[in-house]
């Protein structure tokens, strides 16, 4: 999410400027978020594309409403929240799910695996370097423990050992936070 | 049509926004109403006699702050709300200090006086008419309004609605105060927020079905 902001606002910066080909690319990138945020939440595939044209359309006519100073994809999802909403009140039918689901148009876990990793980040770098480097080896990029022992000049169980404990360390500095 | 298609046509011709687009907008549908308004009140009740002799006054002056300190914030807030992703934000309470403010001096004129004395400062000579002219005059304001906020896109249309009714209010409000002849500000804290706030009381009904947009 933390990319598709910048780069669709970059996108739309040029579009209100006058730039067409930038506006299309934008309309094209709207396009398969849009199709899939209202796929989740209406059954009938012949709606939901009818109500993703209709939500291009008035965020088409209703472009001037975009503020620069504030975030490009919240712009979008206020738009097509209120599409759905609209729609559900024009077909009388109830939402099938919550709506308020900010993160699920821009589908990205992104936002919440980028959280995790600084998560992670944060509470290793409070461990000493090498049990640092040797979780990171093991756990993250998915070393064998042969593998660590031998890029580290450490027997096997040193390893073993030293893992379990930087991990048992990191349970409790976890429990700390919360 | 295929959305490919609609994506073509809709990006084959893309003009320029103007910067502050919204803003320019919002003040043109509300500049018509005024205009409008400012005629109604001259043709239909015409400019008090005493207009220079007052403008020498404080009383004139605070009854201008108070309706255009409502106004301008009122204008701040509605800038926001007329965008999908708007709130309210600081503005929000803030478009209530004007009454606040007004309610202290009103107070402070009460104290100490008998009871005929605080009711010609309340009723005036002209508290039978004074909140139903404000509403009045502010009608081609929130005519305006309206039109412009029909092609933004606000999505919480209530609230909407009844900030652009005071805004309208307040906007109207200020073009009856060159009529108007009163001068106490407890008769202003009652009369003048009555009218205003009537008429943000319309915009909150008529927000809901007249802003909707598709």
């Amino acid at each position: 999410m933390i990319e598709a902001e910048a780069e669709l606002k970059a996108l739309m910066l040029r579009a209100l400027g006058g730039d067409s080909a930038a506006y299309r690319t934008l309309l094209q990138r709207l396009q398969s978020h849009l199709r899939a945020y209202y796929a989740r939440r209406i059954g009938r595939a012949a709606e939901a594309e009818d109500l993703l044209q209709e939500t291009l359309i008035a965020m088409h006519t209703r472009r001037e409403t975009y503020d620069p100073t504030r975030l490009f994809t919240a712009w979008v999802y206020a738009i097509a929240r209120y599409k759905l909403i609209d729609h559900f009140r024009r077909t009388k039918r109830r939402a099938e799910d919550p709506l308020d689901d900010t993160d699920t148009l821009f589908s990205a876990s992104d936002a919440q695996a980028v959280e995790a990793m600084l998560d992670v980040t944060r509470l290793l770098s409070r461990l000493p370097e090498r049990t640092q480097k040797l979780i990171r080896d093991v756990k993250i990029e998915g070393l064998s423990t042969a593998e660590a022992a031998a890029r580290h000049a450490m027997s096997e169980s040193a390893v073993k050992v030293s893992v379990h404990r930087g991990l048992k360390a990191l349970g409790a500095k976890v429990g700390d936070e919360e | 049509m295929k959305t490919d298609d609609l994506i073509a046509a809709l990006s084959s011709d893309v003009e320029p926004v103007r910067p502050r687009a919204v803003v320019s907008r919002l003040a043109l549908g509300l500049g018509f109403g005024a205009v409008v308004s400012a005629a109604v009140m001259v043709l239909w009740l015409g400019v008090r006699a005493d207009l220079m002799q007052a403008m020498m006054t404080g009383p004139f002056w605070m009854k201008f702050a108070y309706a255009l300190s409502v106004a301008v914030l009122g204008f701040g807030l509605i800038d926001r709300l007329a965008r999908p992703d708007g709130e309210g934000g600081v503005f929000g309470p803030l478009i209530l200090a004007p009454l606040a403010v007004m309610i202290a001096i009103a107070a402070y004129q009460l104290t100490g006086l008998n009871h005929a004395e605080r009711m010609r400062l309340m009723m005036g000579a002209s508290w039978q008419v004074c909140a139903r002219n404000i509403v009045i005059l502010s009608i081609p304001i929130f005519a305006g309004l309206f039109w412009s906020l029909r092609a933004l896109a606000p999505t919480r249309l209530t609230a909407t609605g009844a900030v652009a009714g005071m805004l309208a209010g307040a906007a109207g409000t200020f073009i009856y105060e060159f009529h108007c002849n009163e001068s106490a500000a407890p008769f202003i804290a009652i009369w003048y927020t009555l009218g205003i706030a009537a008429v943000g009381l319309l915009g909150a009904i008529f927000g809901r079905i007249l802003l909707r947009w598709q």
